[in-house]
């Protein structure tokens, strides 16, 4: 691993450690074969974030923290849980009604699931805010996306393994957007099923995914993730590099080390989450059928198509803009597009500050714009798709991508505020 | 002992290296190609699943005018309808508001490219799944069930789609095509074959 501290200064161990890896004992011996006091240095304690973070800042850390407990939630449901057409629901009630606190590992990992995009939506929109993605950290934006399609991918094949109704449906809806794609769909859905239709195979070919093949590929991506953070060091919310700005001893002014500052600090959002956690697991755990669906609570059934088909709440705003478009391809195309727009936004943005705290009054119309539409085609696509509810999708999908497609334009004439020669603060 | 040839800088053959390393780049990707075939075709279907979708037999003695069944065929639905003479009446007069009204861009066996999409007016065999992403469409058969002007069809109700009693999709639909008609054949005059015709089992 490169080691590299924040400021691009060599990393320079605190005295008491040096004498520590240097003697003699289990953990210099240990050091000796196995750089541990070096990373905690290079990566913790001698890494210097902004010191001017604000609440934007805890949503990072915490998904890696929802990331252990499903992790940790999931490997337990292996245990109990048997995939197959035949199984798979009956262990799932097996699971909820006669395993010890099989309730309890259950609702953690379905609550964990959607608490995994609260936290990763809030963590992508104080990018968005304070211009995270720009240069030079497009790579650490890059695998952040990459990160997020995983998740996604993820998501979705864990919801089809209750096997409900709604697992059902939603997979075959799903699935068959593949067979949109000119020449080779039809096939290619054919493969992805290994079956006619959605059956034992594709149920039991989801589950090895969702177990084994995401998250690997998951960890993976976190950790390039957080290679390339501690590569260019933080953004902060003025959106200066903290890194222009050097004391006598080559560490940035403005920074703070990691530890024990923001380890601490994160620990508070830590604790704030799990409380807010904990109601929804021990007291509303479906929410309202936003978490967990009434018709999954039902056997899948090939020949009964649940009345009204729609995905997790965090999938409805991109299912709102394909129901919007009455014409399968371009619906389809729309929906890839919707996501895959927010890779191209290190290249889109063209203005001369990060920060929305510099921007002009173009940007921050834009973004605010942009957020009631995701939040407003969120609520349309659990809606079914008729009259005011297409109208209304279709006129907030054109919003959607005004946000991506005039970004060039808007960045580039707009007039924008002096940057600070220091990152701005209030002590506390 | 020490006879290793010491090679001098200006004797190494560097173009013979570089041919050397891209051939071994070259035939091991070449590997890695082969290599994957296998892991991918397992996808497949298998040929228990291939065995389970083999033709299925109805019997259309139990249909009454008017009814529709749904004999399962590869795990999807079959939705077998006898129609009235007051249906097939209604199957047209609206070819102006359809899709795809000649089945051009469908999908369906020859003896079922008309006007009708069926080898008979009397019985309709479909595929029960909306070609836009997979659900089930309603039957909504009766005259104005759905609008005043509607002739009576299939609806589904995930998003939308609309087809007349003939399988053919409205306009307005997020369904690009027609419902698909699979093949199928009567062995005799009260025996319907799903899956299997004059060309054999597919």
């Amino acid at each position: 691993m490169t080691v590299k501290t924040a400021s691009g200064a060599p990393a320079q161990p605190p005295a008491a450690d040096t004498g520590e890896s240097a003697g003699k004992g289990l953990w210099a011996w240990l050091n000796k074969r196995l750089p541990i006091d070096e990373f905690i240095t290079s990566q913790l304690t001698a890494y210097y974030a902004p010191k001017n973070f604000n609440i934007w800042y805890f949503f990072g850390s915490l998904a890696l923290v929802v990331l252990v407990l499903q992790l940790v939630t999931g490997i337990f449901l292996t245990m109990f849980y048997k995939p197959g057409e035949l199984t798979s629901f009956d262990s799932v009630e097996y699971i909820m009604r006669e395993v010890n606190y099989g309730w309890l590992l259950r609702y953690l990992h379905s609550t964990g699931a959607s608490a995994f995009f609260v936290v990763v939506y809030l963590h992508m929109f104080r990018a968005l805010l304070y211009g995270s993605y720009k240069a030079p950290r497009e790579l650490l934006w890059l695998f952040g996306m990459l990160v997020y399609l995983a998740l996604m991918a993820e998501a979705f094949m864990g919801y089809v393994l209750p096997w409900g109704n709604m697992s059902l449906w939603g997979a075959q809806v799903i699935v068959n957007l593949f067979g949109a794609i000119p020449g080779i769909g039809p096939g290619l859905v054919l493969w992805i099923r290994g079956d006619y239709a959605i059956a034992d195979a594709t149920l039991n070919r989801f589950f090895a995914l969702h177990v084994a093949a995401v998250p690997l590929a998951l960890l993976l991506l976190v950790v390039l993730h957080l290679v390339a953070l501690h590569q260019s060091g933080s953004n902060n919310p003025d959106g200066i590099e903290i890194k222009a700005k050097l004391g006598p001893d080559g560490k940035p002014l403005d920074g703070i080390p990691f530890h024990p500052y923001y380890s601490v600090k994160d620990l508070v959002g830590v604790g704030v989450f799990f409380v807010l956690f904990a109601i929804i697991v021990f007291f509303v755990p479906t929410l309202g059928g936003l978490f967990l669906e009434p018709e999954n609570f039902e056997l899948a059934n090939p020949l009964s198509t649940p009345e009204h088909i729609h995905p997790v709440w965090y999938f409805t705003p991109y299912y709102a803009i394909l129901r919007a478009v009455p014409n399968k391809g371009l619906g389809a195309l729309l929906m890839l597009l919707s996501v895959s727009a927010f890779f191209f936004l290190p290249w889109l943005d063209r203005s001369p500050v990060k920060s929305m705290r510099y921007r002009g009054w173009m940007s921050r119309t834009a973004l605010a714009l942009f957020t009631v539409s995701v939040l407003v085609l969120g609520y349309l696509g659990l809606q079914p798709a008729e009259g005011l509810y297409v109208v209304l999708a279709r006129i907030f999908a054109v919003f959607y991508f005004l946000y991506f497609i005039g970004m060039p334009f808007y960045t580039y004439f707009e007039k924008v505020k002096p940057l600070p020669d220091r990152v701005t603060y209030r002590a506390h | 002992m020490a006879d290793h040839a010491v090679v001098a800088d200006d004797e190494v053959d560097l173009s013979r290296r570089k041919f050397l390393t891209r051939a071994t780049i070259a035939s091991g990707a070449l590997g890695a190609v082969f290599a994957a075939v296998p892991f991918i075709e397992s996808w497949s279907p298998s040929e228990r699943a291939r065995a389970q979708g083999a033709p299925v037999e109805f019997d259309l003695s139990k249909l009454e005018p008017g009814q529709m069944a749904t004999p399962v065929w590869r795990k999807q639905p079959i939705y077998v309808v006898r129609r009235t003479p007051d249906m097939v009446a209604r199957i047209s007069g609206h070819d102006d508001q359809l899709k795809d009204p000649q089945s051009k861009d469908s999908d369906q066996p020859p003896y079922a490219k008309n006007d009708v999409r069926s080898r008979s007016p009397e019985f309709l065999v479909l595929i029960g799944v909306c070609t836009h992403l997979g659900c089930l469409p309603k039957q909504r058969f009766d005259k104005g069930e759905l609008y005043p002007s509607w002739p009576g069809g299939f609806f589904c109700p995930c998003h939308g789609s609309r087809f007349d009693l003939a399988g053919r999709v409205f306009d307005g639909s997020p369904a690009p095509i027609n419902l698909n008609v699979p093949p199928y054949s009567y062995p005799n005059a009260r025996t319907l074959v799903i899956g299997a015709d004059e060309k054999g089992t597919v």
